[in-house]
């Protein structure tokens, strides 16, 4: 089996990278910072700078490094598995990612990289897709992980804000420290959360173990060596602007040292491989915040070698703790398992894999000579400063004791003992498989040898980005004390006891795990359960499903809202003028507050709707006491024509008095609702009223209509000239009706017209029998004959005078239509179709066709605004495009009211 | 000039008209529909690059001066809304000849999407409260007509809810216009600026100014006025959800918008302070529904109400950089929850189904879509790099600035709270198995699954585009929310410079 080329070129990547970032190996530990610009939104200060100091470096290096070795063991370790090419990008993907956000001058573009690394988690825990464990695992991953992420972007926001930028050079070049913002407080809480969610700190440890259901190589890149130390690298990156702080030190060291010892004895107890490479790792994690939350100064003016300590112990745990999970993986691949308790006797089977474990065993157990060696001492050394806290050394010991069994176990335990029957055959693989362990191992023993190198090039460079002030470079910072090196004894010593006695130990913890009744994972899913609750809940009363409901809050909102402002705004309504009130309008007021109370009290459908029709034929005789016989027309025939056509459907409906009643307390809000909408309705309109009158638009209109619109009519002209754009969407508003009616009853029109169902036949004959019987006679049908053209003629007539006298385009059409609709309801409805000639929907469209035409004449003879009116005499007659706009209106009302008409008569 | 402005109304206009009349065959239907949406979208482009040149643009329809016709004013808001609708129009024409099937329904579908557009497009350039509210009805009547296209029992159920809720926010809007031309005696919306301040009771003023948050806060689904949305939006076909999802609660924003930056600013204190109470709560009670749904578009519904609370936070801090994030936010959501409501159809076709719980299996036999719901699904969790992630940040930023920091923690919480919802839907459509008892998935016509593609992918990367260089929709956002902060230009282009 070969791997595709694709993958050759994924390893081919960090390899290139890699090499590229040693030259800077030289530059860099001489103090010089690389940079890279890129503007990226630099309005808002948002850069795509990339910088390349001491710590940027150090991080760079481990993840190509690293990554090399991890895409090589991944090409070989995944073969046959699907969906391979997806894998190797998001891989590839995480690893750009990363390097993003080390290498980020910015803090947006940091937080960019920082999320683009969380998703690329996301969609490799979750590889294994069709299993509801990985499935869980990457959503937990993610939903903590962008929690803190997200906590962290507004910290960033606020820090910008306060810096007046978000580049991290800038800030140091500036102002430096944040301590004394006031600020400062939520800035490093809001900072915090991010980096310890990320670097899985306890109590936000959880999702890193849940993690490992990724395939190793994920395991061993993202979740171990290079992705969860994002958080320890923030942390690094942000201490000369947030460090130094009480709130700083202790929560980093409280935080780390309770992480790290924590995680330290749980692995003990675990047996799956993955699992206690899982539980090291958030160990190492604590020891490196923990020792990042050192004090700056060492006391007696040495400066701390917390920093220091916490970088080298971080590159040791990346070299062994991914030699580690390779060699894990490696294992898993020859036998099948990796389960501790099942393992044992692959040491002459695969002698390369046991060479690198032993190794990495011993870095990681701290025993020289290796490089965790080295970082140990470190630890204890700058645990033993004066100014650091009395408990660090003591964390550090409970915390590195059960890591050194740990390494023992994983170094002993699957090479010695008996040999089980594995399923697979149990030998060494690839050389691919076992290159990295081999080589990532023996770095941390050569750096254990020689720690010259690794300090002055890499780490110290590194810890002077972090600390600011360049080291003293006259002892070398490796050699430990006395004090360190006894109590590195005592810890080999306690580890060797523990592997001795290492039933006792894990049964003992299993005991102190039973006396917890909670865990943090368990507290994950009661918060998943509980949005899950409050969201059921709150959707159930909220989103009800109950009409009456929805009108009920919306109408609530409305009265309490008005009410609420006319209280606060002091809003003083004009007095009623009562006095003043004539007999008529007593009495118009008298019928509508006695017809509401009916329709309120009705329970018939049809008595509430004549009622409302009440309301309206009243509205309308107030329209015309107050002089507006236009208003009050058009009001009076829509009223009618509402009615009527309501009281036709509200007979095919069931009977009303059958419907559930609310009860005398839902009765009772509402009625307070309607009282309060309708109290505050009438206050706001009393207190406009009382305003003074604003008369400049009537005065214009009076003043133009003759001169510029060519009319006397002016409320026609303000229809079809002044204001015809608003006219041009109302007949819009009637054409799509129109339309949508047509639609809706096409269906079975169109049965109707083709091929019928003999039943439907039938039917259909049997209408057509009964309206002949109501219909056909003579009178009728005569006087029909004769009375059509006489009304269509007028129609015509009141849409040319409309615009001197009352008449126009609506009233015309609506009179055509009566025509019409006559004829079909005597000849039925193909005769009227007959002598309309057209199809009624065509009708409308060309109306507004000829509507919007009428705009276009003048923009396209003389350049002026759409609608403009153009005059001119034709024969004698003075003749204009809005009159043209007339004809649109009239026959859009004429081709939908007919195609209301003929799609109905045709239904029957 | 005169050309630019009232053609984004009359082309879908137009187009509409021949549909209505048309007997056509089913081809000559999509022809004209398609030759219509990308007309639009070329006049919408002329219009926006005439803008991004010259500055606001003022037409007088039919000649009369300005207060006392009507005018249409495209500044850069109104200009870009006018472009992502038409943009989006055209999309949905595209993906609407892909999904529905050959027949009446598609028929009537074609001409009332184009008459839905011309609302729009006419709503977003009315600078007249009477003939905005106008085209607010034609909106409204072509989006009934849309709703029940099809006629099941779910849509015109759907249909019932969504036409009371929105005849109340019509009745009140209608009764604020007249209620502002009481005080004033004005309509145009740049003499109504001049006026208010010189209205007496400034009380009376603020009092109108709520009728109008009521009015417009229905049309855009705010909290507690949203029932009608997620009662309605699952019920039509796929192309008309979409288009919905896109445009329609955002003409209510983008009203807001231009009322409460042009009209009422005299009690900043008392009207945007309740709009920022409006949008905490409409973000926070939006997301939390759309989390207890296990339906594509319920789900998707609900998240349009979360998300309108975050352009109304724009809106509400009333400083450009909020406005600037809120008007970022609106064009950013257009694209991405039209997209999502595309590839809940999408999914529909190809897998048969939009219950969460029968679907499965589609990110090992469909990558290609899979990655296509993953960038807008992303996008409107606010991940970065996508246009979401711009937008909230500077939504945060802006909140920040104005020390609205609950504000700022509740937009970033809700984004959370957007991830966990959108990834509920890729661990249930996507990751997981398809479940057995769902039986093979349907098949799709390879033509088909082009059209139905197509739209989505182009959506996408312009999501991707904005995502990775926001720059130009930064700098647009920058131009039209200083604009609104400085209304003197928009008067000064519709009154014209030397008037009052």
């Amino acid at each position: 089996m070969t791997n595709p080329p694709y993958v050759r070129l994924a390893v081919a990547l960090p390899v290139v990278l890699f090499v590229w970032f040693c030259t800077m190996v030289p530059a860099v530990s001489g103090g010089e910072v690389l940079v890279w610009e890129l503007a990226w939104l630099p309005q808002q200060g948002i850069d795509l700078d990339f910088v390349v100091d001491g710590l940027s470096l150090l991080f760079a290096l481990l993840i190509t490094g690293i990554g090399a070795f991890i895409l090589l063991f991944a090409g070989e370790y995944m073969k046959g598995y699907p969906q391979r090419g997806r894998f190797t990008l998001f891989l590839v993907s995480f690893m750009l990612a990363m390097l993003g956000l080390v290498l980020a001058d910015n803090l947006v573009a940091l937080f960019v990289f920082w999320e683009l690394t969380t998703i690329t988690s996301f969609l490799l825990i979750g590889y294994s897709h069709e299993d509801a464990t990985a499935r869980r695992s990457a959503l937990q991953g993610l939903l903590v992980t962008s929690a803190g992420a997200l906590a962290m972007l507004a910290g960033f926001v606020v820090l910008g804000q306060a810096a007046g930028t978000f580049s991290l050079r800038e800030m140091l070049a500036g102002q430096g420290s944040f301590a004394a913002h006031p600020h400062y407080t939520a800035i490093v809480v809001l900072v915090l959360l991010g980096a310890f969610t990320k670097s899985a700190q306890f109590p936000f440890h959880f999702w890193l173990p849940n993690a490992m259901a990724a395939p190793t190589p994920v395991s061993a890149y993202l979740h171990s060596a290079t992705m969860v130390k994002a958080g320890v690298f923030l942390l690094a990156r942000l201490t000369p602007l947030l460090g130094g702080t009480e709130l700083w030190m202790v929560t980093l060291t409280v935080v780390g040292a309770v992480t790290a010892v924590y995680s330290a004895f749980v692995s003990l107890g675990k047996s799956d491989l993955k699992q206690v490479l899982a539980y090291t790792t958030v160990m190492a994690l604590g020891v490196c915040v923990m020792f990042l939350g050192s004090p700056p100064a060492a006391g007696q003016g040495e400066p701390s070698r917390g920093v220091l300590a916490a970088l080298a112990f971080l590159v040791a745990h990346a070299l062994y703790k991914a030699a580690l999970f390779l060699v894990a993986g490696t294992i898993e691949k020859a036998t099948g398992t990796r389960d501790l308790t099942r393992l044992g006797g692959l040491r002459k089977a695969m002698p390369v894999t046991f060479a690198a474990a032993v190794a990495a065993s011993v870095s990681m157990a701290g025993v020289p000579p290796s490089v965790g060696f080295v970082g140990k001492e470190l630890l204890y050394t700058a645990g033993f400063a004066p100014d650091a806290a009395g408990y660090v050394p003591w964390a550090v010991f409970f915390a590195a004791a059960p890591i050194a069994t740990v390494a023992m176990v994983l170094a002993i335990r699957p090479f010695f003992g008996p040999r089980p029957d594995y399923r697979k055959p149990g030998r060494e693989g690839h050389w691919a498989l076992w290159c990295g362990p081999v080589v990532l191992a023996a770095v941390g023993i050569w750096w254990g040898l020689a720690p010259e190198f690794p300090f002055m090039r890499l780490l110290v460079p590194a810890e002077a980005a972090v600390t600011g002030h360049l080291p003293d470079t006259g002892h070398a910072p490796w050699h430990s004390t006395g004090q360190a090196f006894a109590l590195t004894l005592a810890t080999l010593a306690a580890a060797v006891l523990a592997f001795w006695k290492l039933a006792a130990v894990k049964q003992a913890l299993a005991g102190c795990r039973r006396l917890v009744p909670f865990s943090a994972d368990g507290a994950y899913d009661a918060a998943m359960n509980g949005i899950a609750a409050v969201a059921a809940w709150q959707t159930r009363r909220l989103q009800s499903g109950i009409q009456r409901h929805y009108l009920m809050i919306v109408f609530a909102t409305l009265g309490l809202s008005l009410a609420v402002t006319l209280w606060l705004k002091n809003v003083v309504p004009a007095p009623l003028r009562l006095a003043e009130a004539t007999f008529l309008d007593w009495s118009l007021t008298a019928v509508v507050a006695a017809a509401s109370v009916v329709i309120i009290r009705s329970r018939s459908r049809l008595l509430g709707i004549i009622a409302l029709g009440v309301v309206g034929v009243a509205t309308a005789l107030i329209f015309l006491n107050f002089g507006a016989p236009d208003v009050a027309m058009t009001q009076l025939i829509v009223e009618v024509l509402i009615t009527v056509i309501v009281a036709v459907v509200l007979l095919k409906l069931p009977d009303f008095s059958n419907e559930v009643w609310p009860s005398r307390p839902k009765r009772l809000r509402n009625a307070i609702v309607a009282v309060t909408v309708g109290v505050s309705v009438t206050l706001v309109l009393l207190a406009v009223t009382g305003s003074p009158p604003q008369p400049d638009l009537r005065e214009y209109f009076e003043r133009n209509a003759v001169p510029g619109g060519h009319g006397r009519n002016i409320v026609n002209v303000i229809l079809v000239d002044f204001r015809a754009l608003d006219t041009m969407g109302e007949i819009t508003v009637l054409a799509i009706a129109g339309a949508a009616v047509f639609a809706l009853l096409l269906p079975r029109t169109r049965r109707r017209e083709g091929a019928l169902l003999p039943g439907a036949r039938a039917v259909a004959a049997r209408a057509q029998a009964w309206h002949g019987s109501i219909m056909n006679t003579m009178i009728l049908r005569e006087t029909t004959r004769r009375l059509v053209p006489l009304i269509l003629v007028f129609s015509v007539f009141l849409l040319l005078r409309g615009h001197e006298q009352l008449g126009g385009g609506f009233v015309g059409g609506l009179v055509a239509s009566i025509a019409f609709s006559l004829y079909a309801f005597v000849f039925g409805p193909q005769a009227a179709r007959g002598i309309l000639r057209a199809d009624p929907r065509a009708v409308g469209a060309a109306g507004l066709a000829v509507a919007i035409a009428s705009g276009f004449v003048g923009s396209i003879r003389e350049g002026v605004p759409f609608l403009t009116g153009q005059w001119g005499t034709l024969a004698g007659l003075t003749v204009g495009t809005p009159v043209m706009f007339d004809v649109g209106v009239y026959l859009v009302v004429v081709g939908v009211v007919l195609t209301f008409v003929l799609g109905i008569k045709e239904q029957e | 000039m005169n050309w630019l402005l009232i053609c984004p109304i009359v082309i879908p206009l137009a187009a509409a008209v021949i549909g209505f009349a048309g007997r056509g065959s089913e081809r000559t239907q999509r022809g004209v529909s398609l030759a219509g949406a990308v007309a639009l979208s070329a006049a919408a482009a002329g219009l926006f690059s005439h803008v991004w040149r010259e500055g606001i643009a003022a037409v007088q329809i039919g000649g009369w001066p300005a207060p006392y016709g009507i005018t249409l004013v495209a500044d850069h808001l109104s200009a870009a809304m006018v472009a992502v609708s038409a943009l989006i129009g055209l999309a949905t024409v595209i993906y609407a000849c892909g999904d529905t099937r050959r027949g009446r329904l598609s028929q009537a579908l074609h001409p009332l999407l184009h008459a839905l557009l011309a609302g729009v497009c006419g709503a977003f350039l009315a600078g007249d409260v009477f003939n905005l509210y106008v085209w607010f009805e034609v909106m409204l009547i072509a989006s009934l007509a849309l709703l029940v296209l099809g006629g099941k029992p779910a849509q015109l159920d759907g249909a019932v809810r969504y036409a009371a809720l929105s005849l109340i926010a019509t009745t009140l809007l209608l009764s604020g216009i007249g209620l502002l031309y009481g005080l004033t005696g004005t309509l145009n919306m740049a003499d109504l600026h001049l006026r208010v301040q010189e209205v007496e009771d400034q009380g009376l003023l603020t009092l109108v100014a709520v009728v109008f948050i009521i009015a417009f806060g229905l049309k855009a689904a705010v909290f507690p006025l949203f029932f009608w949305l997620p009662a309605s939006y699952h019920t039509p076909q796929i192309a008309v959800s979409a288009v919905f999802s896109g445009l329609l609660t955002k003409v209510g924003v983008y009203a807001l918008m231009r009322f409460f930056t042009l009209i009422f600013r005299h009690d900043v204190g008392y009207t945007h302070e309740l709009l920022l109470w409006v949008a905490g709560l409409t973000m926070v009670t939006g997301v939390l529904g759309a989390a207890s749904q296990n339906e594509l578009r319920r789900i998707l519904s609900f998240h349009i109400i979360s998300q309108i609370g975050y352009m109304i936070l724009g809106l509400a801090l009333f400083t450009t950089l909020g406005l600037l994030g809120g008007i970022f936010y609106v064009i950013h959501h257009i694209i991405v929850k039209a997209n999502l409501f595309f590839v809940s159809g999408a999914v529909n076709r190809l897998a048969g189904s939009t219950e969460l719980r029968t679907l499965g299996g589609l990110y090992r036999d469909k990558p290609l879509l899979a990655a296509l719901f993953f960038v807008p699904a992303f996008s409107l969790a606010g991940f970065p790099p996508l246009s979401g992630f711009w937008a909230k940040l500077l939504l945060i930023r802006a909140s920040v600035e104005s020390e609205e920091f609950v504000l700022a923690g509740v937009a970033l919480l809700v984004g959370l709270l957007t991830v966990f919802s959108m990834t509920k839907i890729w661990l249930n459509a996507f990751w997981k198995a398809r479940p057995e008892e769902s039986g093979p998935p349907p098949p799709v016509a390879p033509r088909r699954r082009w059209l139905l593609l197509a739209p989505i992918a182009a959506l996408a990367a312009i999501t991707v585009a904005i995502g990775l260089y926001a720059g130009p929709l930064y700098t647009l956002a920058e131009r039209a929310a200083a604009e609104l902060m400085d209304p003197s230009l928009y008067v000064a282009a519709v009154l014209g410079r030397g008037s009052q």
